[in-house]
């Protein structure tokens, strides 16, 4: 019997200290968001959706930084999107067995947690330096170079859950290994590969780094990728060291509006992804 | 190889033999240095049921998957020997592995739907070979699940996915795939082992209406199935075939003590 009180007593402790430690970091998590909504709530306004930022002293809004990171958030998705599905294919598909895959993976490991400014001082030094002048393309590419990674890493562990008997059966029909990975292996796991697509998205709408040293910033409105680009990032990151007041207030709402963009398609990757799982 | 008579080499003694489809000549195969079928020879009757039995481990899911070649997907996995379809070595490196399993289907242990619809599970293999009108390719996905027993049950559902019908209709829907693209031989690997006893007499009474059209091969750990199903089986063991021979004579007067004493379940 004593034994058995030991046993209650160590589970009780083991019990506390899980939930205590769960506490603590949830805790934070929470602290960030309220701060978030404390301080961008209030600034919400339409004129955030139809002005520029604008001079210290003037009312203005984040029309430019919020097109402009969508339009560098795009293009860096349909660059690295279709290059990490690729390499993810072949690491899963057809060279499974292969020596390369091995080597790819592990560079992909390292890829995967360079920290982003060398991204953007590598993607600087070949693209900015050479062209001469700062622009959405190379902002494009720097975060392009950050979703390959995520995106060959989700698409090989998709594809490899792709039960091997489904690949079986689509070979015993007499289909064509293209075929058999377009239509069997990629329908199997179509949720988890969007889900590896929303989650290469989420990471790189946040990244300020790499866009500093290519994208740089711009306080009017452009869609021209080959001139110098907003993005919220850069904004929150320049309004935030400011002494103004009125940015203050931008870059608090610009930072709520990313927020809110993250947590949505992080929200939507679980739900996709344990749609997948109970297939 | 202890073998009673000629028996093995060709077609069964006694059999009112109608020609041989499949045509086995000293086969060999090897996971990596591991050599899992040692010297198989055998003659696969065309229209009729052969059964492989044996234990766990013996070697019959091997030779079967030499039939259509699926252990080409893996590397390390060889076979040297001869298997003649028709008289063309099916060994051959330079042998179209496409058209080989179009003429020799396969249905596997677990049932495995594509994730599609009903309809597009059965189409999408036709699609592959032929180029059809919509309502031509209608009638071939059918005749298909007539051919399968399934049509009564899924006519008004053909658009639902594949992976919502039960277990047993989704094996017969995966033999409804493999019937659409007429091949000339069937390979059923344990077919009814994940499935419960109706849908296991279905499945059965199915591969028996098959045999008008098709020459069928079937691995099974169930002797009684094999009895009931096949008109030829042969018993394998290590990784050698120890008997081969009309049904009736493996299970009522086997010439090796080994067959008896499997068939007896005395090992196994």
């Amino acid at each position: 019997m004593a034994r058995y009180q030991a046993r209650r007593r160590t589970d009780a402790v083991a019990r506390a200290l899980c939930v205590a430690a769960t506490v603590f970091g949830l805790g934070w998590l929470a602290l960030i968001l309220l701060a978030v909504l404390w301080g961008g709530f209030g600034g919400l306004s339409l004129s955030i959706f139809t002005q520029m930022t604008s001079p210290p002293g003037a009312h203005g809004g984040l029309l430019n930084a919020i097109v402009g990171s969508l339009i560098m958030t795009a293009l860096g998705v349909a660059i690295g999107t279709p290059i990490g599905m690729l390499a993810g294919t072949y690491m899963a598909e057809y060279g499974r067995y292969s020596k390369l895959t091995f080597f790819v993976r592990f560079i992909n490991d390292i890829l995967l947690s360079a920290p982003s400014i060398v991204v953007g001082l590598f993607v600087y030094e070949i693209m900015v330096a050479r062209m001469g002048h700062f622009s959405a393309i190379a902002g494009g590419v720097a975060l392009a170079i950050i979703v390959i990674p995520v995106v060959v890493r989700t698409t090989e562990d998709m594809l490899l859950l792709v039960p091997g008997s489904l690949r079986e059966a689509a070979a015993a029909l007499g289909m064509p290994r293209a075929s058999v990975i377009g239509q069997v292996a990629y329908r199997s796991a179509r949720a988890g590969l969007i889900t590896g697509v929303l989650l290469a998205v989420a990471r790189i709408s946040g990244e300020t780094a790499p866009l500093l040293f290519t994208a740089l910033n711009n306080q009017f409105f452009t869609a021209n990728v080959n001139a110098p680009m907003s993005s919220l990032p850069a904004v929150i990151f320049q309004f935030a060291q400011s002494p103004y007041k009125e940015w203050h207030r931008l870059a608090w709402t610009g930072a709520l509006l990313i927020t809110v963009a993250v947590l949505t398609m992080s929200v939507a990757a679980r739900v996709l992804s344990a749609r997948a799982a109970n297939k | 190889m202890r073998q009673t008579d000629a028996t093995v080499q060709t077609a069964p003694a006694g059999s009112a033999s109608t020609g041989g489809k499949i045509a086995v000549r000293g086969l060999n195969f090897y996971y990596g240095e591991a050599r899992a079928l040692k010297d198989i020879n055998l003659m696969l009757q065309v229209n009729k049921v052969t059964a492989l039995i044996g234990p766990s481990g013996c070697g019959k899911s091997t030779l079967l998957r030499v039939f259509n070649r699926m252990y080409d997907l893996y590397p390390n996995q060889r076979a040297d020997g001869e298997v003649l379809l028709d008289g063309e070595n099916i060994l051959d490196p330079a042998l179209d592995l496409n058209l080989l399993r179009s003429r020799v289907g396969m249905v596997f242990q677990k049932p495995t739907p594509f994730p599609m619809s009903i309809y597009d599970n059965i189409a999408f293999g036709i699609k592959l070979y032929e180029k059809l009108g919509k309502s031509e390719l209608d009638g071939r996905v059918e005749s298909a699940l007539r051919r399968s027993a399934l049509w009564d049950e899924v006519k008004d559902k053909l658009s639902a996915s594949g992976l919502s019908l039960s277990g047993g209709q989704q094996q017969r829907l995966c033999i409804a795939r493999t019937v659409a693209i007429k091949p000339e031989v069937i390979l059923f690997d344990e077919p009814c082992s994940a499935l419960d006893p109706i849908s296991t007499s279905r499945i059965e009474e199915l591969i028996d209406e098959l045999t008008d059209d098709y020459t069928i091969v079937i691995v099974t750990h169930s002797m009684q199935q094999a009895a009931r199903v096949s008109q030829y089986t042969a018993f394998m063991y290590l990784g050698e075939l120890i008997e081969f021979d009309d049904t009736n004579k493996i299970f009522t007067k086997p010439h090796e003590k080994r067959t008896q004493d499997y068939i007896t379940g005395r090992f196994g």
